[in-house]
Formats: C-alpha cells, structure tokens, sequence
C-alpha cells in the first residue's frame, strides 16, 4: 500500500501531499520534513530506494523516490508494493502531468521531453495534479497503469470543467441570486402541545 | 489533444499564489496568509450567500494554505455543501478538500455520507467515481457501515462502467482494512474472484489487490483465485509485446499487472493441480529466459518494467522453496545483478538474495557469491546499499565463512556509518557467538567490538559476552588475559572497563601468577580508569575491588585505603557510598572463610535465548530475523552455553518471580541464579549475623547485601518498592462483600485477613505465614496511600516481627479512620530476604468505600421518596453486565448485606429486585446511598444480565460503588 506521496522542491517546500493513511497534521508536516532530509542529502546516481523514516512506520516501509531538477517525488510504501513498479509508476504520474499540461500530441515525443517537471505547473495547479494523480492512485492503491487511459480521463474532466464555465455558468448565477434572497426563516420545531415533530433539518442555502 | 489550459483556472487563487511567491521573507507570507485566511473567513461568516464558483476558489486557496503547513480549521461545511452542487468541478473541489482535510472521525461524516449516498445512486459514472474515491480516502467506520452493503453490488453488477468497477474495488479494499467485520464477502466471493478474467485490464489491475488482501485473509474461501491467477499470468508472459496494446509498457506486457499476479501467488502454497503448477512453471522459466534475452530497449524504463517483473516472479519461487532447479537459476540471475551498474538492481539483487541465503537449496549457491557482496560493503558509495550488504554476510554466514565474514564486518564497522553501527555490533555478536568453535576467538571478537564501536555496544552485548565467560572454564584464564592487555590502552571504552572488572574481579586470579599482571597490577590498572567512569560503572569496580580482596588477601591494606578515602566513603551519590561503607566493614569484620563464602565466583547462567537477539529482532521489527533462525540461535546458544540444568535453579526462579521485575536482572539472570548459590540459607544467616555485630549501619546493610554478592551492575539492586502484583485487583475484589479470607498466597508466604468496622473506624488484623522451613528475615512491611488516598485515608501500621521462623505466622494489626469518601485502595509492601534473595511485593489493602457502611432501615415510600431526590445525572451510576455466577437469591442476599448496606424486603413492587440502603460514615461527611439491583432471572443461563443501579448524595461514591459491585455477582 501507498501510505503518502510527497511532492517538494529542493529547498523542501511542499508541493504537493497527499496521505492514505490519517496522520494529524503537525504530524504529516513532521513526516515531510523527515523525507526531505532523507532524501535531501543522498547523491543523485545512488540507488532510488531508502528504509522508511522513523515516524510513518519503522522498517517495514521504503521510500521510493525520483529526483527531477527542482523535485522530489517520494512515495512511501509499504512491503506489499513492488520497488521497482512503484519507480515507473512516478514516472507515468510524471509523464501525464506533462501532457496533460502542454503536450499536443502524445505518443510520438514520449520518450523525448518527459525527462522532467515543470515545478510552476504544480504551483498553479495543484488541484489539477491532484485530480491527475487520483486517476492513478486511489486510497493507497494503484487504480490504473495505462497512460491512454488516464489522459482520456483527465480530458474528460476538461471537458466537463469546460462546458461548464462561460455562457453556461449564467444560469448558476441566476439561480444563486435568487436563493440569496431573504426567505422567512423557517421554524425548526414546530410545538403542538406535547408532541414534538421534528422538521429534518434543511441545508442553508 | 487538448492541455489543460491556463487561462481556465482561478484569477484570484492564482494572484494569491503569486503574491506569497513574491514575499521576500517568511513574515511577510504570514501576514499575506493570514489577511486571506481573514478575508476567507468573512466571506464564508458573511450574510450574502457565496456562489458556488467563490466557494469553490476559496476551498481551493484553503487547501493551497494548508499545503504550505498552515492549519485550517474553518472551511469545512462549505466544502461539504459544495459536494451537493451538481456542477462536477465545484463537486470535485469538494471532494478532494473533505479527502484531504477531513479525518475518518469527524462530526461532517453523516453530511458527507449523505452526499455520497447521493452520487453513488446518481447513474453519472463521473460522480459515482468521484464518492467512490472519497470513501476510499477517508475510509471511516461510519462510512463502512453505510456503504459496505451497496459496494459489492457496484462491483460486482454487469451493467457498472469498467471505470466505475476499478474505483469500486478499491473502494471496497480500502473499506475491508478499516472494517472488516462490517464487509461481508461470502455471497460475492466468486464473483469478486473472477473479476481476474475481466475484459478490461485496469479492472484487473484494481480487483487484484482486493484479491490479495482477501485471500491473504481468507485464504480458503478465496483459492479459486489461484488457477485463475496462473492463467491470466500465462497468457500475459506468452503474449507479444504489442498483444497487450495500452498496457505494454516500453515493450514489456502488463508489467504492474504481472507483478501483482506473483504477489497474489505468494499467499499460496504451490498449486496442486498439476495442469496449473505446470503452467505456473513454464511462466516463471519464461520470465527467467526473457531476463537472459538482449533488451528490446535501452531505455531505463524498459529495463525497470521487465526486472519488476523478475524479481517478483523470484520472490515467488524463493516463497515455495521446492523447485532446486530454479532457485538455483534465480540465484545466478541475482548474482549477475550484484555486478550490475544500475544501483537500484544491485540494492534489490542483495535484498533477494537474503531470502534466498535461507533456503536449504540455495543456501550453497548464494555462498559463492561472498566475494562480491563483501566488496559491495568495501565500496559500495551508497548506505542503503552497504546496509544491504550486511544484512545479506549476515544471512549467508555459517560455520565455514564465519570468521571471513565477521572479520569482514568487524573492518567494516570502523567505518561504517553511524546509522547502521549499532546494528551492526549487535550482527557481529549474534554471529561471533553462534559460529564460535573455539572461545577465545569470540572474546577476541567482542573485545575487537568493544575497541572499535565502544559506544554502539549495548548492554546485552557486554552481559552476553560475561554470561559465557563465566558459563565456560576453558575460555576463563584466556578471557582475562586478553581483558588485562585491552585495560592497558591509554583510552578504552567504558564498556571495556566494566567487562575487564567483571573478569578480572571473578577471574583474576588466573593470571595473578604472573608478575606483570600481579593482583597489585592488576588493581592499579583498574583503579586507573575509576574516576573518568561513570556511577554505574564506578559501583561495578568497587563489587571488583571487594573480590579482590577475597581473591587477593595481599591487595587488602591498598583497597580498604582507597575505600576509606574520603571520595568513595562519602561519595554524594548515596549507592557509590554505601557500597564503600559496606565494603569496607565487610573486609574489616568478616573471616576469611565467610569472606570466601560471600565473595564466591559467579556460579554459571541458567541457559537462555540470546538477549542480543531478542534485542537485534526487536530493532528489525517482526518478520526480519526469521524464526527459523531464531530457533537455530537459541540451539546453538544452548551449545555454547554449556551449562546444564542446575540444581536449585528452578526454585530460584520462581522465588525470583516475586521480586522486582528489572530489565538487567533478566539479561545477567543475576537475581534467578546468583542468591542461590553465592549465598545459600546458612550464608545469608551468617551474613546477617556479621552485621548484627557491626552496629548502627547494619540495618541498611543487611538490606542491600546482593548488590556485592553477585557484584551486579548496581541497577540490578531495587530497593523500591515493587509496582502491586497484576491480581492484586482481583485479590482486592474478593473482599468487597466479606472481611475475612486469605489475601494473597504463593510457594512462600501466604497472608490472611481479619477486619472489623465501626462508623468511620476500621481494624485490620493481617497474618503472614511463612510457608517454608526456612526463616524469612528483614522482614518488613509499609503502607502507603497514593496520591489524593493520603489526605482521604489515614492508616496506621502497628510494627511486626523482622524476622518470621519456618512454618511460623506472625500478626500484624493496622488501625484504619477514613477522613472522606476514596476510590483507591492503599498499597502494602512486603519485603523480606529468603535464602539471601530479596523478596518485594505490593499488593492492594481491602479496604474499599463500601467498608464504612452504615446500613439504614426504611420503608418502600422514603425508600422511593429518597430515589426521587437523588434525581441528577451525576448522582447516579448504572451497569449493565452480564451474570458471573448462577443467579442464586440466598447467594445475593448474603452478598449485598456482606456490602454493608441493610437490605430492604417488600420495598421493589418487583419480588425478584433487590434494593438496599446504607450511609457512608467518614469523619468529614455522611453520604447516603440507595441501590436497586434488577436480575433477568428468566433468562437461559449464560445470557442472564444484571441491571445495577446506584444513587447517592455525592456523585463519585455512586460510581465508585458501581464499578465495585459489578464485579461481585
């Protein structure tokens, strides 16, 4: 199982986590800064593998990280993943977030220009790279593995973000007006003597 | 295709990205964070009802501010309300802020749930994914329990999208890890197995890992699994490259999926079948054979995909253990990687062939390897790597390569790194040990160890190290020898101090012909490192200088000089001290012959399992040092050991079992074996005898005598009084209804209990019984009350015989007045010497509230009018248990009048309730307190219950009473 991904710069800032497993959260920002000092100091052509630090679970977890110029992509897994799976598959996250970010046409340059990432991408579009890495992993498991497939889901999701703004986003506007209109408020409980009826409570507007 | 445009995205979150981008310093993005954190928070409080695009760009900053470290307390129940937008992207934000911010306890989960159970039933496949991930991010309890039902169904339903069955799966796997009780598998496990047939190959992909967390469960119900497994594998490991189109991956078919298919083989033995174990075969010869074939690309990925592929399908054959033929290949396929440039191969080859070193087949081929892997250790750039290294000499060693491979890691270790070092010692010792043929080898080893990584050997390694010396004649005279050279070194480590004052102070003598290691010599050299040592290691040179003294009636003069100087006589560190004092007295007062008696040589360690490796385990974590290897250390410890069982040790041990459990005592095994025989009845009699002459010290003495006895490390002597016995509850409970009764009992002293209460006055008249034909002596006991019981409780110990003959029984009466109402139960220490051992025990006085009851006559109307005024919440306790004993009404009866409260007939209109009334007395306060205890008599027995309910004036009494009581019946 993946416990956490962790996306951080060279100087440790994060840009990017996303835990599987509850952590509180002075906790989660303890097990980033740990990882990055792990990983921080190892040189770069030494094996992509390293005992899990102390805090998300003693020995029986590795990190599994990949160094791209200004990032760290650190996944913390457990015993029951495969290392070397778990290296390709940062860099397929890797790929997709370039070609859903600014590749045109896909198959052709694969092996070309996705030696790296761009850290602005992350930057400005976090929920974008979230979304992106939610096609790939779900709850700490792999959900899907083939490229193709996950671009064709994230460009659905486009889609739909698409058509839903401009001209189709007049509508919400309207809608919204009105409901901002003050309504009488409307009682909770209703007292008929002694018989209590309790109106199920409505979401505010 | 199209990218994910820029120009889509949020003008304001990104002005505000940009704005802390720009901040020059750290303050400065605080403040910018904390003025949008405010605007965030007005906006959210405001009257205007925000739309969903503000919600959602505000939710998305909230999350931005939190990624940045920053908690975010506030911006929960918008996010929830936006998962009721029927807009996907204002749905999506929502989800993904209540997946990463929400915990699986929070108060919003029935809102959520709600919301979820709103999409799940929507149709859309976009939005039932988008609830399906949520569950499967957060996974709470609650959300088993509301969807644990519905899942399966999606999953398993013909007409679920391929996308929808994948998120499903998960969904269910992440949901059967947090509730397993709640997800019920039985009508759905074969269709969830043949999920592994599926069209689709990310339906695959998903359904495998819930596969294999339920098999690994579940193995029985889910072993169809097993054929199904080796079929898909075969048709993907035969397919051509491009057969598998999406899913090839740099040429490689499959390869998470392959690698997943071999995980979920490894939760089972072999197959069977032979048609399928044939086949299964024939896959993983085709793995081998295609790792031996040139790449089909030089790309690094393309390498990566296959080899995933090969370990894992080794990983399998190393799990059944029963192909020689092919865990032979795999071992030659690892050894080409040791030598591989790819580090990351070179790191997974040693990790593999640690679990191959195991198996019988193997074992020799991973042997010829050695060189390698040694020079892996030597050059190896990489920690990770080196450890790797180590851990893998560890595993292949044996009698043969032992030496080779501990003075390979004993090199190794000058350098090593400070992570690994000290796990390092603790391998060096195990192996040292185990592989030993002859023992001056193992005391050079250690010694080495203790030279080149003093401050990473822990204590287990030097007890270990003295166990055996002690444990083997021939190895004695050589131990001290080499102990005396390494002493000689300008600086040594304060680990080879203590081991050199052991051996020296039991063995000394050995070497003592010598003139260049006379007793003299020998003393002054040990006295040379006293002041740069610590306490502990101080008191331990003292117990050395004292056996000496025994040893060595020559050194007498030159030792009680330095014990009289004023540093050890009135040292401040009162242990140091009393040592001194004792020493002194002891070598002044005592004869030869009960010097010689007191100061014998450490009989031999009862044989154990290595504390080293019970300890190196511990570091590794389960599963790491395998139990078969476990056994082997304790068999070949046992060898080593030597020693038989002794005579007496048996008895020793269960005497030791009631005195302070210490983690030292347990490693030296000072406190089982040592008293026994250093210091047998007639001995511990005389010892006595000697300081009874001495005067005003002898008290305290005569206390702390083991402490030189066994010249133990001075953390083995506790004079603390022990923490209570784990039954001392139990025992406490039998004497809630009754007053008298054997209080506690074991093979050497049994004590009973008489008691008498009147108001808010109690006498207690406890009895000791020595069990045993031998006298007990300092025997003494305290009372204490804990804490807040002090100023609630007074008792008064009225002083006892300190010393208790064989077979005889000795009275002691405690006067006991309660001030006010308690809840605790005052502890009594017993300490007392048998044979010499010090004997502490601690168990809980019976004295409880309920002691202190008046009882108090009255009829059913005060009765219920009195219930009704004691109304308030925090008046009342009830329970609700289930019935110990049979439900027998004379038994009830005399228990609740044995409670001391009167018990009131013809008051419940129900005849088979009991109630009861009483008041407490104490000298502060009177409390009256009222129960009623309902049975369910009717029931069968075995579910017959209890109702207990309690009322009082004042609050804690009534719970306090409850939690009593509910124990009783």
């Amino acid at each position: 199982m993946i416990k956490a991904i962790l996306i951080f710069n060279n100087h440790g800032k994060p840009r990017l986590i996303r835990f599987y497993q509850y952590f509180a959260e002075d906790m989660q920002q303890q097990i980033i800064r740990e990882t990055f000092h792990l990983v921080s100091k190892r040189d770069d052509n030494v094996c992509n593998f390293l005992e899990g630090g102390s805090l998300i679970g003693g020995s029986d977890y590795k990190l599994i990280y990949r160094h791209y110029a200004t990032l760290y992509f650190v996944f913390c897994v457990d015993s029951s993943e495969s290392e070397l799976g778990i290296l390709d598959l940062i860099q397929v996250s890797v790929i997709i977030v370039n070609v859903c970010f600014h590749v045109q046409v896909f198959v052709e340059t694969l092996d070309k220009c996705f030696e790296n990432v761009c850290e602005l991408d992350l930057i400005f579009h976090m929920d974008k790279v979230h979304y992106i890495l939610q096609e790939v992993v779900m709850g700490g498991m792999v959900l899907e593995t083939n490229m193709n497939e996950i671009v064709a889901q994230v460009e659905l999701q486009n889609r739909m973000e698409k058509s839903e703004g401009g001209l189709s986003a007049a509508p919400a506007r309207a809608v919204s007006a009105v409901k901002n209109m003050n309504l009488p408020e409307i009682p909770r409980n209703i007292n008929i003597g002694d018989i209590n009826i309790k109106v199920p409570s409505l979401s505010p507007f | 295709m199209p990218a994910v445009s820029k120009g889509d995205g949020m003008r304001g979150l990104a002005v505000f990205i940009s704005d802390i981008r720009n901040c020059k310093s750290k303050e400065a993005e605080i403040k910018r964070i904390n003025k949008e954190l405010a605007n965030i928070r007005s906006k959210f409080k405001g009257d205007k009802a925000l739309d969903g695009y503000s919600k959602k760009k505000y939710v998305c900053k909230l999350l931005f501010i939190f990624l940045l470290g920053h908690d975010i307390d506030f911006g929960h129940m918008e996010a929830v309300n936006l998962l009721s937008s029927n807009k996907y992207t204002e749905k999506q934000i929502g989800y993904l802020f209540i997946s990463v911010l929400v915990n699986s306890n929070s108060e919003l989960i029935r809102l959520i749930n709600n919301a979820i159970k709103n999409d799940l039933s929507s149709r859309n496949p976009t939005f039932m994914c988008l609830a399906l991930h949520c569950i499967a991010n957060v996974g709470s309890r609650e959300m088993a329990e509301a969807f644990a039902g519905e899942i399966p169904r999606i999953l398993v339903a013909g007409d679920t999208m391929d996308s929808v069955k994948q998120s499903a799966a998960l969904c269910l796997l992440r949901l059967y890890r947090t509730s397993p009780d709640l997800v019920l598998m039985g009508e759905w496990t074969s269709r969830v197995v043949h999920l592994l047939n599926d069209q689709h190959m990310g339906v695959v992909t998903a359904a495998i890992s819930l596969i294999t967390c339920l098999s690994q469960k579940n193995p029985e119900e889910f072993k169809t699994c097993v054929s199904l497994a080796v079929s898909r594998l075969s048709r993907i490991v035969s397919s051509a490259s491009t057969d598998l189109q999406d899913y090839t991956y740099y040429f490689v078919p499959a390869p998470w999926l392959s690698c997943k298919l071999l995980r979920l083989l490894q939760c089972y033995p072999p197959p069977e079948d032979g048609a399928v174990k044939g086949r299964l075969v024939e896959c993983l010869e085709t793995i081998l054979n295609k790792a031996q074939e040139p790449p089909k690309s030089k790309k690094v990925q393309h390498s990566n995909a296959k080899n995933a592929i090969l370990f894992e399908a080794i990983a399998l054959i190393i799990h059944y253990d029963s192909e020689p033929n092919l865990l032979v290949r795999a071992c030659n396929q690892l050894g080409q990687f040791l030598q591989h440039r790819e580090t990351n191969l070179r790191y997974l080859a040693l990790e593999s062939m640690c679990t191959l070193a195991s198996s019988e087949f193997s074992h020799e081929a991973v042997k010829t390897h050695i060189e390698t892997v040694i020079n892996a250790l030597k050059t190896e750039r990489d920690v990770s790597v080196r450890q790797r290294a180590a851990d893998l000499l560890y595993a292949m060693c044996d009698r043969s390569n032992a030496k080779q491979i501990v003075a390979e890691m004993l090199s190794y270790l000058e350098t090593a790194d400070y992570s690994i070092r000290e796990e390092m010692v603790l391998k060096v010792a195990i192996l040292a040990e185990k592989y030993a043929v002859d023992y001056s080898w193992y005391v050079d080893t250690i010694l080495n160890l203790i030279r080149i990584a003093g401050d990473y050997v822990s204590e287990e390694v030097w007890y270990r190290v003295i166990q055996i010396v002690i444990n083997r004649d021939d190895v004695q005279g050589y131990a001290a020898k080499t102990v005396f050279e390494a002493l000689q070194a300008p600086a040594c480590h304060e680990n080879m101090v203590k081991v050199g004052g052991y051996i020296l102070g039991e063995f000394g003598n050995l070497i003592a012909g010598d003139p260049r290691s006379s007793p003299l010599v020998q003393f002054n050299l040990l006295h040379s490192k006293f002041h740069l040592c610590s306490v502990p290691t101080r008191a331990l040179l003292l117990s050395a200088y004292i056996k000496f003294i025994n040893l060595f009636p020559e050194t007498k003069p030159t030792i009680q000089e330095v014990l009289r100087c004023d540093s050890q006589i009135r040292n401040s560190d009162v242990e140091l001290q009393q040592r001194a004092v004792e020493y002194l007295k002891l070598s002044s007062i005592a004869s030869t012959d009960v010097l010689a008696t007191v100061l014998e040589e450490m009989p031999p360690f009862p044989e154990r399992e290595s504390s080293i490796l019970a300890k190196l385990k511990k570091k590794k974590g389960p599963g790491a040092v395998s139990g078969n290897e476990l056994e082997e250390g304790k068999r070949e410890g046992g060898e080593l050991n030597g020693a038989g069982e002794r005579p007496g040790d048996s008895s020793a041990i269960g005497a030791s079992n009631a005195s302070t459990p210490s983690p030292s005592a347990d490693l030296l095994g000072l406190r089982s074996a040592a008293p026994v025989s250093a210091a047998p009845p007639s001995a511990g009699s005389l010892l006595v005898d000697v300081f009874s002459e001495a005067g005003p010290a002898a008290p305290a003495a005569g206390a702390n005598d083991d402490g030189f006895l066994s010249s133990a490390p001075p953390s083995v002597v506790s004079e603390d009084p022990a923490p209570p016995l784990p039954e001392s509850d139990e025992l406490l409970n039998k004497f809630v209804c009754k007053n008298n009764g054997v209080l506690f009992e074991n093979q050497l002293l049994q004590i009973g209990v008489k008691s008498e209460y009147r108001q808010n006055l109690g006498r207690m008249y406890l009895f000791y019984g020595n069990k045993t034909s031998v006298q007990f002596v300092n025997f003494t006991t305290t009372v204490s009350c804990p804490g807040e019981l002090q100023s609630q409780l007074n008792v008064q110990l009225k002083p006892v015989d300190p010393l208790v003959e064989g077979g005889a029984q000795v009275q002691q009466v405690i006067n006991i007045e309660c001030l006010t109402v308690f809840s605790d139960a005052p502890l009594l220490n017993i300490k007392f010497r048998y044979g010499g051992a010090l004997q502490n025990l601690t168990l809980k006085l019976p004295v409880a509230i309920n002691k202190f009851f008046q009882p108090t006559e009255m009829s059913s109307h005060d009765f219920f009018q009195r219930w009704k005024q004691l109304s308030q919440p925090q008046q009342e306790a009830q329970k609700i248990f289930k019935a110990n004993h049979a439900m027998d009404t004379e038994v009830l009866k005399a228990k609740l009048l044995g409670l001391g409260t009167a018990l009131l007939e013809k008051v419940d209109p129900n005849p088979d309730n009991f109630v009861c009334a009483g008041v407490i007395q104490t000298k502060a306060q009177q409390v009256g307190c009222l129960l009623r205890l309902e049975p369910n008599a009717q029931a069968q027995p075995g579910e017959q219950m209890y109702r207990l309910t309690l009322r009082s004036s004042k609050d804690t009494v009534a719970k306090r009473l409850c939690e009593l009581l509910a124990e009783q019946f």
